[in-house]
């Protein structure tokens, strides 16, 4: 039992990972990008190309993928977002959600249906462990994950804390307008935020293919799992999506103990129960689930 | 006709002549059966299907300004349940409409809670309890998991008669839902509605019950939706768990309105025209025919908000199926009369999508 939560924590530090992205850009410029995932699942093909084609190594392709990404972060919010958020607040929903289409289906076309993994070109470090006390094995991997969640989310507090840049982006994401009054250029606070974003997300994605599977259509589900530690780890503070996303993970362990087929199940439901405390308790008017108060410091 | 006030129309010349269209289209697909191939009888049900999956997103998107990326559910639900029904020994059409009525009765809990979120929060959230469902149905041993199970008992009735049926049952659903629709949108309730579209916040401050109004297209779309579901099935046969709970059902509804015209009546149904034609010409490209379906949503919500129909109202003043009020200047109104308005003089169906 103390073991399966021991790995729940460690998941949870993935979907933090995944998850951090999306309330990140949600924070500063309020759009929900339902192409999330399906960056991510792009990042972890980019990864498998280059380590099967190229025989460059998953942790090295990063130097190459994750530039990629922010650039990809940054067209995405000049060339897409920023248009379609001055039609309204749906609008976004509907254009992020025709990406993910085009995403996974040039994907699909490009690598087939065949699930991948680039567990095969980490050596070792894939089934390695450690023992801890009680005979608990913590997979190395599993704890590397753990501990860079924790050093972005801990690198990205202090970045939006303690620089030009961190104050111009949450100087934007209060009141676009009024930033604008005092110099700052929202348009390159939304693009820098976006391309940061694009990084935790591509990321994410090449944990996500180094401890697990993935396939072109297999981006919905990160999304999910994105929002739903987002949620549950609600309005705090970054910090908050770290918890959201062990609770996410101990709720799926949970279920999965329960029912062979309860994984999902468990953490859809912990969502539900999460959201519906939330909407009980906030009383009407609730905005922004996800909003993270930026200004706050820490 | 006194010249110093304003005229009020509920409609234009050309939406009177399109009301009439519309009953003889009806009257001549009700009996086109008789001249079409069963292939051809098979397409047309798809036709109806599409253009009610499309209706029912666009009232909850286009008119009660919640975009779902879940309606899948409700698809999935109606046939379900229609499996479910059919099972107990219910008729198997019977079935089908008990089922869609069993939807709208679920999605009436879902809406007190989801309704809640907004904008982007309601649209995941709605995928969420999608998923959810689709795993929960997975559970049910008579769905054996993703090998799914059939309307079996619709085997009794002949092929060639239960294609006429299941084509009838489409377009009768397709007209009648049409038709509470219209109804809707052009009653006192249309105007709440149409109030909720151009701007919540306001419409709130009038006294527009804004909850009320966005819960009833909430539970409409939902009944819509699990007919569409029900009929598909019945059309397929078959009941695959993953085929139904697919998300592709929510990308074409988004495909169809966005195209055809988001918040427009007339909107919807082009989209679901179009969509169908380009399934018909393109569906066999396979994966090319969605990046192209994602490609085109993607354009038109970044360079034509409002679609086709939007577009081509706004500029030319149409209005066939005409659900809001049309104030005229009496400036001009000679002018005027038999023209085209411009937009100045119009001062109904202007939305933001």
């Amino acid at each position: 039992m103390t073991n399966q939560i021991v790995q729940g924590i460690l998941l949870g530090g993935y979907y933090a990972l995944i998850a951090c992205g999306l309330s990140f850009m949600f924070s500063v410029m309020r759009i929900i990008n339902l192409a999330h995932g399906s960056l991510a699942i792009l990042s972890a093909f980019a990864l498998w190309l280059l380590a099967s084609r190229f025989h460059i190594s998953p942790f090295l392709g990063l130097a190459i993928v994750l530039p990629l990404m922010a650039v990809i972060g940054w067209a995405l919010q000049r060339f897409l977002l920023e248009r379609s958020a001055r039609g309204g607040a749906l609008l976004p929903i509907l254009t992020t959600f025709g990406l993910a289409i085009v995403i996974d289906n040039v994907l699909f076309e490009q690598f087939g249906a065949d699930t991948r993994s680039l567990a095969p070109f980490i050596g070792s470090l894939s089934y390695d462990s450690w023992e801890w006390p009680g005979s608990i094995y913590v997979g190395k991997l599993a704890v590397i994950i753990f501990v860079t969640a924790v050093v972005l989310l801990g690198g990205l507090q202090l970045f939006l804390t303690r620089t030009g840049l961190g104050r111009s982006i949450r100087a934007t994401s209060e009141d676009p307008d009024t930033a604008g009054l005092v110099g700052v250029d929202a348009r390159r606070a939304n693009a820098l935020a976006a391309a940061i974003a694009m990084v935790t997300v591509g990321l994410a994605g090449a944990f996500l293919g180094m401890r697990a599977t993935f396939d072109p259509y297999a981006g919905a589900t990160q999304l999910l799992f994105a929002f739903e530690a987002a949620v549950i780890g609600g309005a705090g503070s970054l910090w908050g999506t770290l918890v959201g996303g062990i609770v996410l993970a101990l709720a799926q362990t949970l279920g999965a103990k329960i029912h062979p087929q309860g994984f999902l199940i468990g953490g859809h439901v912990a969502f539900l129960i999460v959201l519906f405390i939330r909407l009980s308790t906030s009383g009407i008017g609730l905005r922004g689930l996800l909003h993270l108060p930026t200004g706050k410091t820490p | 006709m006194s010249a110093a006030s304003p005229v009020i129309e509920r409609g234009t010349a050309a939406s009177r002549i399109a009301g009439i269209g519309v009953i003889a289209i009806i009257l001549l697909l009700a009996l086109a059966p008789q001249f079409l191939s069963a292939g051809a009888v098979d397409r047309m049900t798809a036709l109806f299907i599409y253009v009610i999956l499309a209706a029912m997103w666009n009232a909850l998107a286009g008119f009660g300004g919640l975009v779902s990326v879940g309606q899948q559910v409700f698809f999935g639900l109606g046939a379900y349940f229609a499996v479910r029904l059919a099972n107990a020994g219910l008729n198997p059409f019977v079935s089908l409409f008990v089922s869609a009525v069993v939807v709208g009765a679920v999605s009436w809990p879902i809406s007190l809670f989801m309704l809640r979120l907004r904008n982007g929060e309601f649209a995941i959230g709605m995928w969420v309890i999608a998923a959810l469902t689709h795993l929960l149905v997975n559970l049910d041993r008579l769905i054996q998991g993703e090998t799914g199970t059939s309307l079996i008992s619709l085997n009794v009735y002949d092929a060639s008669t239960r294609r006429l049926i299941i084509y009838w049952l489409a377009l009768a659903s397709m007209t009648a839902l049409l038709a509470i629709l219209f109804g809707l949108l052009r009653g006192s309730t249309g105007a709440a509605i149409r109030a909720i579209r151009d701007n919540e916040d306001a419409a709130a401050s009038i006294g527009v019950r804004v909850t009320g109004t966005k819960r009833l297209l909430f539970v409409l779309a939902a009944f819509g939706i699990g007919v569409a579901g029900a009929l598909w099935l019945a059309t397929a046969i078959t009941f695959q768990p993953k085929t139904y709970f697919s998300v592709q059902w929510t990308a074409y509804m988004i495909f169809m309105v966005l195209v055809g015209g988001i918040g427009t009546f007339e909107g919807a149904i082009l989209g679901a025209l179009l969509f169908f034609l380009i399934e018909t010409w393109f569906g066999g490209t396979g994966v090319w025919y969605l990046i192209g379906l994602g490609a085109t949503a993607l354009v038109f919500s970044l360079l034509l908000p409002r679609g086709l129909w939007g577009t081509l109202e706004e500029r030319f003043g149409w209005r066939l199926l005409s659900v809001g009020y049309r104030v005229r200047l009496p400036i001009n109104a000679s002018d005027t009369a038999g023209g085209t308005a411009s937009p100045g003089q119009v001062s109904t169906s202007r939305e933001k999508a």
